[in-house]
Formats: structure tokens, C-alpha cells, sequence
């Protein structure tokens, strides 16, 4: 039951965007949501569309990457053959890619190795449950040698990389805006493509002779009058991650009912590593609401509008409002948070009043005891 | 390859006193403590003990047993040379035979330990709630030269016809052993966990497969045979929480237990109880829900009234219901305006808009996997309620 396709999934775009929480880690494994990574969702797309063969390109930072993906058994791709590669820089080569094509480039003899027809290309930043197998099926039947997935939606208030689309009758790519100044809705890339696998090749024999290293640049924009490039809409929720404050909006989003049903659908589910921690625990003083919480919390304090991940815990007479507190945070009795985002083992003594506000959330780095 | 000691888990028990709960499910299977299964318990004690060999015997309704059990991974027992094992009974060259009793089930299994040709093998049951460390008890063993050690923990005299009880030496030994007297003369209760040297264990199993007036039991036939032949027998004493989850209200006071601060610490990193995830999101809080000194697990979504409760993975609570000192199982859903009070309602069951299980300070009402209490109906204090046959 071999399907021709081949998963990379660079893990290090857009690190800069988020410089506190990629501090110590690759984008992809930032925690989000309560009891998941970054990487998670492109992964768990992938496995869930039947891509079987996946390779992980970091460049630095990337232990507790490896440390969450393992050998991918979560995502039922520890395999004999194929399955989950993490493919790290070759020493010698420049450690840090300065773009997908140079990334790409570290790893061309695992690509040309692959006897896939066709690459799905993408990045650890989006937030979306997708079901690619209409992608790549639209991508077959269209006879395209690139398929762009993007959203029609508001440019990037926090704009970096926001590229938007423009397409022509037959749908093949006219045009792409780098971080345009236009307003209202527009096609935005959302750095997931689908690529002939042997295009792929020449393209990355091409740029690394020309010393370019933008897939953006160098292929999209360069080659828009040459190759058939076309667009697939995405529906349904999505977010690609820009910045702090839109990692906490996109974290308090899980909160809205709709954009649960969108990205946790039953028969298409986020894997992530297991923890085997105890059900959340509720004290007799507990008050929550709208609130994510996860296995393994405690809370017997106030808690609204917040995202609590594993191992949280938040004590008696605290409050807690408009937080995201990431695994084992510990909130001591009668202290205040709002607009808070905690990182991994923070400890917030008792009565400590922390406050930052929603448009700019206050961030407290891993291990930091207050 | 050979191994120190390898466990064989009596997994085949129908739990009748479970009623619905176990209609379609072996007992071991029951789901237990918001995430995992009554099996769960005894399977990590082996992995934190060190046991990396198990061999599961399984007889009634085996398959969603053997599907959760899988390779064995999640409790790190997918091993080279080892692992889970699931056995039920199989047809052989010389007949085919049901798992008559406890002892026939691991004697219809020897060549499975001689595959591994243990020096020691841990008989264990699939229907216990407690935590125990086998090394230890393995060490007594070894130390009392005992061709068989046989755990035990002290109950109330008044309690102690229910179990096998045991009187011992001063210095260990078990003198007397009495299956469910009428009149024990112990409190020493033998908690069904036996390590057996491997030579012994084979040759009185022989022995008793040959005897045909024997029920083929561990406790009744094998344990009085070899004290009666002279072998050398420990005890070793059990301290610590320990329940037999059997019965609706055992089931029930055991949750009550874990919400209490019981001798149960589920917490303990070093000794962690591993389960089968479902692969759910975390559990939504909505507005307006109101959870007190309750457990939730992930892929819940609670707006109702939750108290006193343990709900476990993907269970609905809609805003309007309330659930009071109870057990709700996977899936289950509790619609807007429904009352469940002291009760266990099963996998995937629905409790319909307005209507109302259980009373206050009541018998404890059962409500069978993928039942469907109607609206505005009530099921009383102590009812039984199952999924109709179709």
C-alpha cells in the first residue's frame, strides 16, 4: 500500500519570531494547548493523511525536540522501514539554514533516497487539524508541480513572513506578496506544499549551485511564470504562531467551542507523547471557568480564561486569569496572575500579584522561582 | 533465555458481582480511577518491579482485553525476549479444555514458563487495587527458602470468611491455610498473590491435574497440598491500600477512596501506574460549570455541577446537569438538566435531559455501559439498569 508520498517537516523556520520561547528549543517543540508541542499538529497531519514516511530537519536546539518525538511511535511511525527520521545538520555544513531551500539541501540525499513521487513540504508553526489527502489528490488530478495550501484571511497583524497569494483564472499562481501592506482578507500561504519529488531535486541542486536558500524567493517567486504552481483553500481553523501575544490569543481560542470541534475531530486526532499523569485533580475550593485543563493539574484556587497544562498547579485563594501556565507551574496560595504565560516548572510564590496585559502578555522564562 | 521471575496474571474472571458493568467485559478491563483499568495496577507493579515477562490468561470476553493490552507498549512491556503476553486456552494435540480453575489456567500454560525457564514465577490477579512491590516480596522468598510465599494483609476478623486465611509461625511460616472458613481463626488474609520456585510450582501442578476431585484452585487445593506435603511456605506481610474492586459499592468506595487522601497515591513518580492513553485534548471547563474535590480527565467537557466524582476520559457533563458523588465513565454523557447522584454510569451511557439517577445518601445505582436512561425518567437509589438486548 505504498502512496508515493514523502513528509519534511523543518522544524526551526520562523524561530526568531518567538525568541522567548524558542530560547532553549526549536519552534516545534513549544508547548501549546495544554498537553501538546508545536509539532505535533504537522505530524499528527501527516499520520493522519497516511503519509507514513517523515523527516524531521532541525538545525539547533533541537533536544527536547528529539526527547518529544522519540521514535515517533505516538504517531505510529516507528517503523522497519521508513517511518519518523530526524535529520539533523551535517557537521561541516552550516549548522543554521538560512532558509527551506538550504535546509533542504542538508538533507537531499535522504530526499533522493525516497522513491515518493511527490513531497509534502511544511513548517511546525500552524495550529490546524488538515486533512491532506484532498490536497495531494487535487495536487494529482491538476497535474501541478506545486500545490500551495493557504487560508483566506486577515494579514498578519504582527507581519513577518506573511505571504499572500494572488491566482490567476485557471487558478495557477499569478503573484506572491512578502508581508504586504493590504487590508482586508487575502490568500495566505501557510507554508504547507506539495512538490513533484523530482522537481524537488533539480530545485535543490539549483539553488544550492546559485548559493540561494528561499523557498519563497528563489522558487515561488522566481520560477511563478515557469512551473504550474496552484493554490488549495483551507477551511477550516488555523493559525500560523507571529509572535507572543498571538501565541496567547491562539491559546485562549482553544476556548471557543468551534475551534476545539476543528482541530481535536474524533476520527482525526492530535497524537502527542504520552505522560502517564493522573486525571486533574479539583479541590474543595475550587472555581473554574473557561478553562483548558489537563491531566495531572491541581487546583483548588480561582481559575478563568486560561490554558493549564499538565502538572499545573494552582493553590487555594489564587487567582488566575487570562494565563497560559505550562507544565508543573506552580501558583502558592493567594497569589494573583492575569495575562500571564508561565514557561515549564515556573514557581510563583504565594501572594505574588503578577499582571501583564492582553495585548502584551508578561512572560516568565523555564525554572524561574519567583 | 532465562529469567529471575516472570508473572502470570489471572485475567479470565467474569466479575458477576459487577452485573452490567461486566456483561460484555472481563472484570479486569473494568475501568477504574478516571484513566485506567482495574489490570493496569497489577501490570505496572510488575514493570516497576522489574518484571518484564507477563502472561496474561485470559477466558471471559477477551477482546477488548486483549485490544487495550496490544504489545504490551504502554506499559513499556513490547520487549525482545519478553513482554505481555496475552494466553487464553487453546486446543492441543491431547484435547481442549476451558481454564478450569486457578491452578489449571497457569498448568495449562507451563510450556510458556519453560520458554522462559524462570527460577521463580509470580502468580497475580487481574481484579486488585493496590500498589506492591514483587522485588520485595520476591526477597523474603528467597531469604525464607520458601517453595512458596504467599502475600497477605491483615482484615477485620469479621471480614476475613471472604478470603483464604492464613496462620503462621513466629518466625513466617504458614502453619495452617483454610479457603473462605466459615469461622476463621486468623485475620491474616491471603490477597491471591503467590511467588512460587519454578520446580515446585510445576510438580504441584502436575500433581493436582492429575487428582480428579480437584477444583484445580490455588487456594483451595494446591496451597493445602503442599502444606500438607511439608514444603516450606512464607508469608509476606502486606501494608498499604489494598481492594478488592468486586462489587458496585467496593467499586465505588474505591473512587470515593482516591478522592480522599487514602494510602492510594496514584502521585508517586517512582512508582507511576501506566494505562492505555485515549488520545484526547484536554478537558474544557465552560462558564457557568461549577467542579469540586473531583477528578476530571482529558477529553471532557464539563458546564454542569460536578462534586464528589471522578469522571473519566471524554465524558460529557452539559451545563445544567449535576453529578454527585459518582463514577462516570468514558464517553459517557450527562445531558442539561439530568441528576446523577451516587451512582456509576458506564461507558458511553446517556443520562437524557431531566432525568435522574440515584438518590442523596443512597444505595448506589448502576447504569450499564451504552444505557440510555430517557429524559425525564429516574432510575432510584440501588438500581441496576443495562443496555437493552436487542
Amino acid at each position: 500500500m505504498k502512496n508515493g508520498l514523502l513528509g519534511i517537516i523543518v522544524c526551526n523556520m520562523h524561530d526568531d519570531l518567538i525568541p522567548q520561547l524558542t530560547a532553549n528549543r526549536t519552534l516545534g517543540s513549544i508547548p501549546f494547548g495544554g498537553r501538546y508541542r508545536m509539532i505535533d499538529f504537522a505530524l499528527s497531519n501527516m499520520a493522519n493523511s497516511g503519509i507514513k514516511d517523515v523527516g524531521l530537519v532541525p538545525s539547533k536546539n533541537y533536544q527536547s525536540l528529539m526527547n518529544h518525538v522519540g521514535n515517533g511511535q505516538e504517531w505510529d511511525m516507528s517503523r522497519k522501514n521508513g517511518g519518523l527520521s530526524i535529520l539533523p545538520p551535517y557537521a561541516g555544513e552550516r549548522g543554521v539554514y538560512r532558509g527551506r531551500m538550504e535546509a533542504l539541501y542538508g538533507i537531499r540525499e535522504y530526499i533522493k533516497a525516497s522513491d515518493a513521487e511527490n513531497v509534502v513540504l511544511c513548517d511546525s508553526d500552524v495550529v490546524a487539524n488538515i486533512d491532506l489527502r484532498p490536497v495531494i489528490e487535487q495536487h494529482k488530478e491538476s497535474g501541478a508541480d506545486i500545490t500551495l495550501v493557504y487560508k483566506y484571511s486577515e494579514v498578519f497583524k504582527e507581519k513577518k513572513q506573511c505571504a499572500a497569494l494572488f491566482f490567476d483564472d485557471y487558478g495557477k499562481l499569478l503573484d506572491l506578496y512578502l508581508n504586504p501592506e493590504l487590508d482586508g482578507k487575502q490568500n495566505i500561504y501557510l507554508d504547507i506544499a506539495v512538490i513533484k519529488k523530482p522537481l524537488l531535486d533539480e530545485l535543490i541542486a539549483e539553488c544550492a549551485s546559485k548559493d540561494e536558500h528561499s523557498f519563497v524567493h528563489s522558487v515561488l517567486m522566481a520560477k511563478k511564470g515557469v512551473l504550474n504552481i496552484r493554490g488549495y483553500r483551507f477551511d477550516g481553523y488555523c493559525n500560523k504562531l507571529t509572535g507572543l501575544r498571538n501565541y496567547l490569543d491562539s491559546s485562549l481560542a482553544l476556548l471557543d467551542p468551534e475551534v476545539r470541534k476543528s482541530l481535536f475531530p474524533a476520527e482525526r486526532p492530535i497524537y502527542t507523547r504520552v505522560r502517564d499523569e493522573v486525571s486533574a485533580r479539583y479541590g474543595e475550593n475550587a472555581k473554574v471557568s473557561e478553562t483548558l485543563v489537563t491531566d495531572g493539574c491541581h487546583i483548588d484556587g480561582e481559575v478563568e480564561k486560561s490554558v493549564l497544562f499538565r502538572g499545573a498547579s494552582v493553590a487555594k485563594g489564587a487567582k488566575v486569569k487570562g494565563c497560559v501556565l505550562m507544565h508543573n507551574t506552580t501558583v502558592g496560595e493567594g497569589a494573583a496572575l492575569e495575562w500571564v504565560i508561565t514557561d515549564k516548572n515556573v514557581v510563583i510564590p504565594a501572594g505574588t500579584h503578577l499582571a501583564g496585559s492582553e495585548k502584551y502578555p508578561l512572560y516568565i522564562p523555564k525554572d524561574t522561582v519567583l | 533465555m532465562r529469567k529471575k521471575m516472570i508473572a502470570m496474571l489471572l485475567a479470565g474472571g467474569q466479575g458477576s458481582r459487577l452485573y452490567v458493568l461486566t456483561k460484555d467485559l472481563a472484570k479486569p478491563a473494568v475501568p477504574f480511577g478516571g484513566k485506567y483499568r482495574i489490570i493496569d495496577f497489577p501490570l505496572s507493579n510488575c514493570v516497576n518491579s522489574g518484571i518484564d515477562t507477563v502472561g496474561i490468561l485470559t477466558q471471559y470476553e477477551p477482546f477488548e482485553l486483549s485490544e487495550y493490552i496490544g504489545n504490551g507498549q504502554p506499559w513499556d512491556l513490547d520487549r525482545m525476549g519478553g513482554g505481555a503476553f496475552v494466553l487464553p486456552p487453546y486446543q492441543r494435540n491431547t484435547g481442549r479444555d476451558w481454564y478450569k480453575g486457578t491452578a489449571n489456567a497457569i498448568y495449562q500454560n507451563l510450556r510458556f514458563i519453560e520458554r522462559y525457564n524462570p527460577d521463580y514465577v509470580a502468580i497475580l490477579s487481574g481484579d486488585h487495587i493496590y500498589k506492591m512491590d514483587y522485588s520485595k516480596m520476591l526477597e523474603v522468598h528467597e531469604k525464607m527458602g520458601a517453595a512458596v510465599t504467599v502475600a497477605a494483609l491483615k482484615v477485620p476478623l469479621s471480614e476475613a470468611s471472604r478470603f483464604g486465611v492464613i496462620i503462621a509461625n513466629e518466625e513466617g511460616y504458614i502453619t495452617e491455610f483454610e479457603e473462605k472458613p466459615a469461622n476463621p481463626r486468623s485475620d491474616l488474609a491471603s490477597m491471591g498473590i503467590y511467588i512460587f520456585s519454578a520446580d515446585k510450582l510445576k510438580k504441584y501442578l502436575t500433581e493436582d491435574e492429575a487428582d480428579p476431585d480437584s477444583e484445580n484452585d490455588f487456594g483451595k487445593n494446591v496451597l493445602p497440598n503442599m502444606l500438607a506435603a511439608g514444603e516450606k511456605m512464607a508469608v509476606y506481610s502486606f501494608e498499604g491500600y489494598w481492594k478488592d474492586v468486586g462489587t458496585v459499592d467496593s467499586l465505588w468506595e474505591a473512587h470515593m477512596d482516591l478522592l480522599e487522601a487514602s494510602d492510594l497515591n496514584l502521585y508517586d513518580k517512582n512508582w507511576k501506574i501506566y494505562s492505555r492513553s485515549p488520545v484526547m485534548p484536554p478537558h474544557m471547563v465552560e462558564a457557568g460549570a461549577e467542579i469540586k474535590s473531583s477528578m476530571v480527565t482529558e477529553g471532557c467537557t464539563v458546564g454542569g455541577k460536578v462534586e464528589k466524582s471522578v469522571l473519566f476520559a471524554g465524558v460529557e457533563v452539559e451545563a445544567g446537569a449535576e453529578v454527585i458523588e459518582s463514577i462516570v465513565m468514558p464517553g459517557a454523557v450527562i445531558e442539561s438538566g439530568a441528576k446523577v447522584i451516587r451512582a456509576i454510569v458506564g461507558e458511553k451511557a446517556v443520562i437524557k435531559a431531566g432525568a435522574a439517577v440515584g438518590e442523596p445518601g443512597g444505595k448506589i445505582a448502576l447504569i450499564g455501559p451504552g444505557a440510555a436512561v430517557e429524559a425525564n425518567t429516574s432510575q432510584p437509589a440501588g438500581a441496576i439498569f443495562g443496555k437493552e438486548a436487542k
